[in-house]
């Protein structure tokens, strides 16, 4: 289970997360949504360690054990997966390679050996053609000259081949047109089963067509601060975030 | 900011020390006694059973140094040299050269089996899928072994020791030798004119495509000593070779001077690819010990059509004073100069190239990359000259910094001169650092920080990589992880 | 080693000669440039940052001091500026290196005239430091603290005589803390005998903000002009540069980020024909961390002559998050024309981004085409190119009116020079 425990952490002495609690239990798609600025990508960024957010209080719990007082990596390898809202580009770095790289430090975590080359490849073929990847698109830098929507494509593909327990979708649907929505969201459905949980971030109801959530939380001033079933991000679509101030106290 | 602080206190507490190549090899040497005089001179001559001629040009070389002053422009900072301090010359003993692989020093096979290089050619035969290349062994000042001679002299390639070419092939010798790099070109390459023990001589005659790659390795074994290597490739009309050096010594707590000499000529249509991953001993942590790398590398494209590529890696040395440098004197001849420089701990780069236009057409590239980790100075240092006959004269440069940790340094100093209007030069540099998102993002999908950083890197020093032989990158790649991450093996 | 001291050159004598027969040579913060200068002399090729620019081999000689300004000279610069369109809303002269008080205006509110005696840079460089010692006057502009200034002031350098004589101008302009202003200094009437070595020192407080200009128009033998810029936490400089005259010109900018977040942009312009030479010579220290530099230079070289561009941007430790980018382009017209350019990096500390560019080349052909094949001969083309070029460098003078100014010395420069062309032709 991955459990938030009154989360509280600013960024330069200010307060972004308020007091946040959450529970995300396996094989469950809870998603958050909540107005611009309420702290949704802070929240994924905290769950995945990333520097620069102080923790004032709380406790991030992956199967009781906390995350907090593990680096970024560590957290990967204990499968923790961020989809990022902007994936970054690394020069010179191949995707084939990266995607290697990434596979095998994993493995090496858990004790496994290294994936062989054809096994590896197996893999990414199969992963690569349910997301309509172009194998060409594999061997360019990573992320380099990507368009918003491969670049999204690419972060379910890792997502596939690292198979993690938790994915944490950051705003996967921002810079999507419908097409790749809809390939994106069926890689993250075919992922789902008994084990894995998904927190699915995003502003906007649609994504919410095509992953349906078990549960619905709604974030604001740093906190959750409604939740409910798949009917409550409708009901959102419909009155928008009036009701709900963005900003932490 | 936790990660990339960590990232920055690994980096910085390597473990230098933990050179691979750092052992001594117990082997037996024939010494000349120590310090620099004219009969040190004659009995390297001598020693060498070298014509009157080449004597005579050693001596000239010799007067010339003693007038002459110890470069002062580099960024480099190091105590003086005390050139009476050493031993210019060290020979592995044996009775006579060895006539063929059975008659070397086992123990001196062995030294070259620790440092991968394949000697034996029956070994190399044996991998099928290998690609074989045909390998010259300097141990300190003399060369120990030539593999493939027979195969290649079939093609009519000639791959011996300098030696041996002195004995051999004297015309060619006398013809290009101090051609490229005169006796009388800067400090450290007229010392080598007077001092040189040894080197690799090529030449490949019109036509030929060498039919494999050649190398040379480079150990300095014993202590004290200079090593004076002189390195001399011809490529005939119509020829092409590629050709990889390669460079280690061991662990030893006083510097030790490296002061080498190559000498490129390609005539009409011809195409020399120069390949070297530079592994000196880079010193400790402190910057006790290491290898003063100051070493001339110059290549005369001296006909038309003909072409001239250096690609370096450069990873050791606790200072490396090098600019191999293209003379484009051949109509639409063209330079290429492919660099990454890696320094960490205290190690200081001065290193660059020279880019001379003086043809028509001719056409030259350079990329460097330079990435400075510890409390090393990295400096890019180039100049690309364009004279008044090189019409349509072209170069493209691009050199990148990449800083990791706050205590290092990274320069750029190139000086552009352009006298003809036809000319197109353009320039291009960046500095920068491993940026922190970067690094969250390699984290994040499992990688280490050590991981990550090396990730980036080798990223960041693609474009050069790439432009090694296969092999060669390979190692390079993993030589490139080991010199940041301090991660032996 | 030791370094190589030359035995003094004729020039370096005679300078000698001129400062101890000035009263200042008692004046001990003079005294002391002086001797800053003379212990490196007149700087030589040998010298890094004068590798393309071999002044102690340029200058065969000193020229003799030109005497104090009397009332004839005086009479003679009225006239000069007569022809001199006013620009600016205050104008302020000195004449052969001295402030002329009667030819000037009053300064706006917030502007004054500080003491003339103060001057104690500790200029490391040997020709600013020549300046300071040996120039009769030293012209103080204070703008006080969050002083906004209603219009541009307009400094004129004139020089007036007859013949050959070595004119040294040295001037201080200081702003407090959150004001801003507008200054340009104009060069003027120097003939082909004229050895003009001037000096501009600008310091700027917190928040500062100075748009600064400087052209060089007329036709000295030299021209050697050095800018010691200072500026504190949070002050931005906008200062731009154009050479259109003197056989042997060299600008030099010298520039300290010395407080947080201080902003420098210095671009200019270098039109060169005949057999002149013109060198612009930058070093931008970033001493603390946020700052951000921007240099854009470009070069047009024609004929005969020879333009060089050194700019180093230094980032010393701890000057962290510095962002800094500088440009250098030139076109060569002619096959004789040279350019050599020497853009440096020099950086101590990590996070940093810096970047530099460089290109030399000829105008592009495929332009020239593209324009000719809409039916513009080719001359015209190659001036509209040219015009083109030149205008993006002075598009980064901030002060609309005075870019105008500019824009306007580049077409008269260009026209000049197609007229040249035009009778090479015919002859």
């Amino acid at each position: 289970m991955l459990e938030i425990k009154n989360l509280h952490v600013s960024v330069h002495g200010k307060a972004i997360l308020d007091g946040l609690s959450l529970k995300v239990n396996p094989g469950e798609v809870a998603a958050i949504m909540g107005p611009n600025g309420s702290g949704k990508s802070t929240l994924s960024y905290v769950i995945a360690g990333k520097p620069g957010y102080e923790v004032t209080a709380g406790e991030v719990l992956l199967d009781g054990e906390n995350l907090l007082e593990l680096q970024a990596d560590e957290r990967a390898r204990k499968g923790i997966f961020l989809a990022f809202q902007y994936p970054i580009e690394i020069p010179g770095v191949a995707t084939m390679t990266f995607l290697k790289a990434s596979l095998n430090a994993q493995r090496r975590g858990r004790g496994e050996a290294d994936l062989t080359t054809p096994e590896f490849m197996r893999r990414v073929r199969e992963a690569s053609q349910r997301l309509k990847v172009d194998q060409e698109m594999l061997r360019r830098p990573l992320n380099v000259g990507f368009s918003g929507g491969e670049k999204k494509r690419i972060e379910i593909l890792q997502m596939t081949l690292l198979e993690p327990r938790y994915g944490v979708l950051d705003e996967t649907d921002s810079g999507l047109d419908i097409d790749a929505l809809r390939i994106v969201s069926e890689g993250v459905n075919a992922l789902r089963n008994a084990n894995r949980g998904f927190l699915v971030i995003t502003h906007y109801q649609r994504l919410l067509d095509h992953i349906k959530p078990d549960v619905v939380h709604v974030m604001a001033k740093g906190r959750i601060v409604a939740s409910g079933g798949p009917e409550l991000a409708l009901e959102l679509e419909k009155n928008g975030y009036r009701d709900y101030p963005a900003q932490a106290a | 900011m936790a990660a990339v602080q960590e990232t920055v206190d690994r980096v910085r507490s390597i473990d230098v020390d933990a050179y691979k190549y750092g052992f001594v090899s117990a082997i037996e040497s024939d010494m000349a006694p120590k310090g620099l005089n004219e009969d040190i001179v004659r009995f390297i001559s001598a020693k060498k059973e070298e014509p009157e001629w080449l004597l005579a040009w050693r001596l000239e070389a010799y007067r010339r140094w003693l007038t002459i002053d110890e470069p002062k422009w580099a960024r480099v900072d190091y105590p003086p040299i005390d050139f009476q301090d050493l031993y210019y010359f060290a020979a592995p003993k044996t009775a006579a050269g060895p006539k063929s692989l059975d008659e070397v020093d086992p123990e001196l096979l062995r030294t070259y089996e620790k440092l991968g290089i394949p000697l034996v050619e029956q070994e190399i035969l044996a991998g099928v899928e290998r690609p074989r290349v045909a390998v010259d062994a300097v141990f300190d000042s003399v060369s120990v072994a030539t593999t493939f001679k027979a195969e290649l002299g079939k093609a009519g390639v000639i791959f011996c020791s300098f030696s041996e070419a002195v004995h051999n092939h004297p015309d060619l010798v006398r013809r290009y030798l101090g051609t490229v790099v005169p006796a009388t070109d800067n400090f450290y390459a007229t010392l080598n004119s007077a001092v040189f023990s040894d080197g690799s001589f090529v030449y490949v005659p019109p036509g030929v495509r060498c039919p494999m790659e050649l190398s040379t390795y480079f150990r300095i074994n014993e202590k004290n000593t200079g090593q004076f290597e002189r390195t001399l490739i011809i490529a005939d009309k119509g020829s092409y070779v590629s050709y990889l050096e390669g460079c280690t010594a061991p662990k030893r707590d006083e510097n030790q001077l490296h002061a080498a000499v190559v000498e490129l000529v390609t005539l009409d249509d011809a195409e020399i690819k120069y390949s070297t991953v530079q592994n000196w001993y880079p010193g400790d942590a402190e910057g006790r010990g290491g290898i003063y790398n100051f070493v001339t590398k110059r290549g005369d494209c001296r006909g038309a059509r003909s072409k001239i590529s250096w690609t370096q890696v450069e990873t050791g040395s606790a200072i490396t004073w090098k600019y191999p440098s293209c003379i484009l004197r051949g109509e639409a001849s063209r330079g290429e100069f492919y660099s990454i420089a890696i320094s960490n701990g205290r190690q200081q780069v001065d290193s660059g190239t020279k880019m001379i236009h003086l043809g028509r057409n001719t056409t030259s590239r350079i990329i460097s990359k330079g990435v400075s980790a510890g409390k090393s100075q990295n400096t890019y240092r180039g100049q690309v000259s364009a004279h008044r006959l090189a019409t349509g004269a072209r170069n493209f440069t691009n050199c990148d910094s990449l800083l990791i940790g706050s205590e290092c340094g990274a320069h750029t100093v190139p000086y552009i001169e352009a006298k003809n209007a036809s000319a197109v030069i353009e320039h291009e540099a960046t500095t920068s650092k491993v940026s922190e998102d970067q690094l969250f993002y390699c984290q994040q999908r499992g990688l280490s920080p050590e991981e990550a950083t090396a990730l980036i890197v080798n990223g960041f020093v693609r474009d050069v990589l790439q432009q090694l032989p296969m092999e060669f990158a390979v190692e390079a790649q993993k030589l490139i992880a080991i010199s940041l991450e301090g991660s032996v093996g | 080693m030791t370094a190589h001291v030359p035995p003094r050159s004729t020039a370096e004598t005679t300078l000698v000669r001129q400062f101890e027969a000035l009263k200042a040579h008692a004046d001990p913060p003079r005294r002391a440039a002086f001797e800053r200068f003379a212990a490196q002399g007149l700087p030589t090729r040998r010298v890094e940052s004068w590798h393309y620019t071999d002044l102690r081999a340029a200058l065969a000689d000193a020229a003799p001091l030109a005497p104090s300004p009397a009332r004839a000279t005086i009479e003679a610069a009225r006239a000069l500026l007569a022809g001199h369109e006013k620009s600016g809303a205050a104008r302020l002269v000195s004449v052969n290196g001295k402030f002329a008080p009667d030819l000037s205006d009053a300064l706006p509110a917030g502007a004054a005239i500080a003491s003339r005696e103060r001057r104690d840079s500790g200029a490391e460089d040997a020709m600013a430091s020549l300046v300071e010692a040996m120039a009769p006057d030293s012209l103080t502009v204070d703008i006080v603290a969050g002083a906004e200034l209603a219009g541009p002031i307009e400094i004129v350098h004139l020089a007036v005589g007859e013949g050959a004589y070595a004119l040294y101008s040295w001037i201080e302009i200081a702003l407090g803390a959150g004001a801003s202003a507008t200054i340009f200094e104009t060069f003027l009437g120097a003939g082909s005998g004229v050895q003009r070595q001037a000096a501009t020192r600008l310091r700027l407080g917190r928040s500062a903000k100075l748009k600064h200009a400087a052209s060089i128009g007329d036709a000295p033998e030299l021209h050697l002009e050095s800018q010691l810029v200072e500026l504190e936490a949070e002050a931005e400089l906008n200062a731009f540069g154009l050479v259109s005259g003197g056989a042997l010109t060299r600008r030099q900018i010298f520039a300290k980020l010395g407080g947080e977040g201080a902003k420098i942009a210095l671009s200019g312009l270098t039109l060169l024909d005949g057999t002149r030479r013109a060198d612009t010579t930058l070093q931008v220290v970033h001493a603390a961390p946020r700052g951000v530099s921007r240099e854009f230079y470009r070069a047009i070289v024609a004929d005969d002559a020879a333009g060089v561009f050194q700019g180093k941007v230094v980032v010393a430790p701890g000057a962290q998050k510095t962002d800094g980018a500088m440009k250098s382009q030139a076109v060569l017209l002619s096959p004789q024309a040279q350019m050599n350019a020497k853009p440096e990096l020099e950086i101590f500390a990590d996070d940093v981004v810096c970047g530099h560019g460089a290109t030399v080349a000829s105008i592009d052909p495929e332009q020239i085409f593209y324009l000719q094949a809409r039916g513009i001969p080719k001359e015209e083309a190659e001036a509209m190119l040219l015009e083109a070029f030149g205008a993006e460098a002075i598009n980064r003078v901030e002060d609309e009116a005075l870019a105008e100014g500019l824009r306007a010395r580049l077409a008269v420069w260009l026209a000049g020079r197609s007229r040249t062309a035009a009778k090479e032709a015919r002859a």
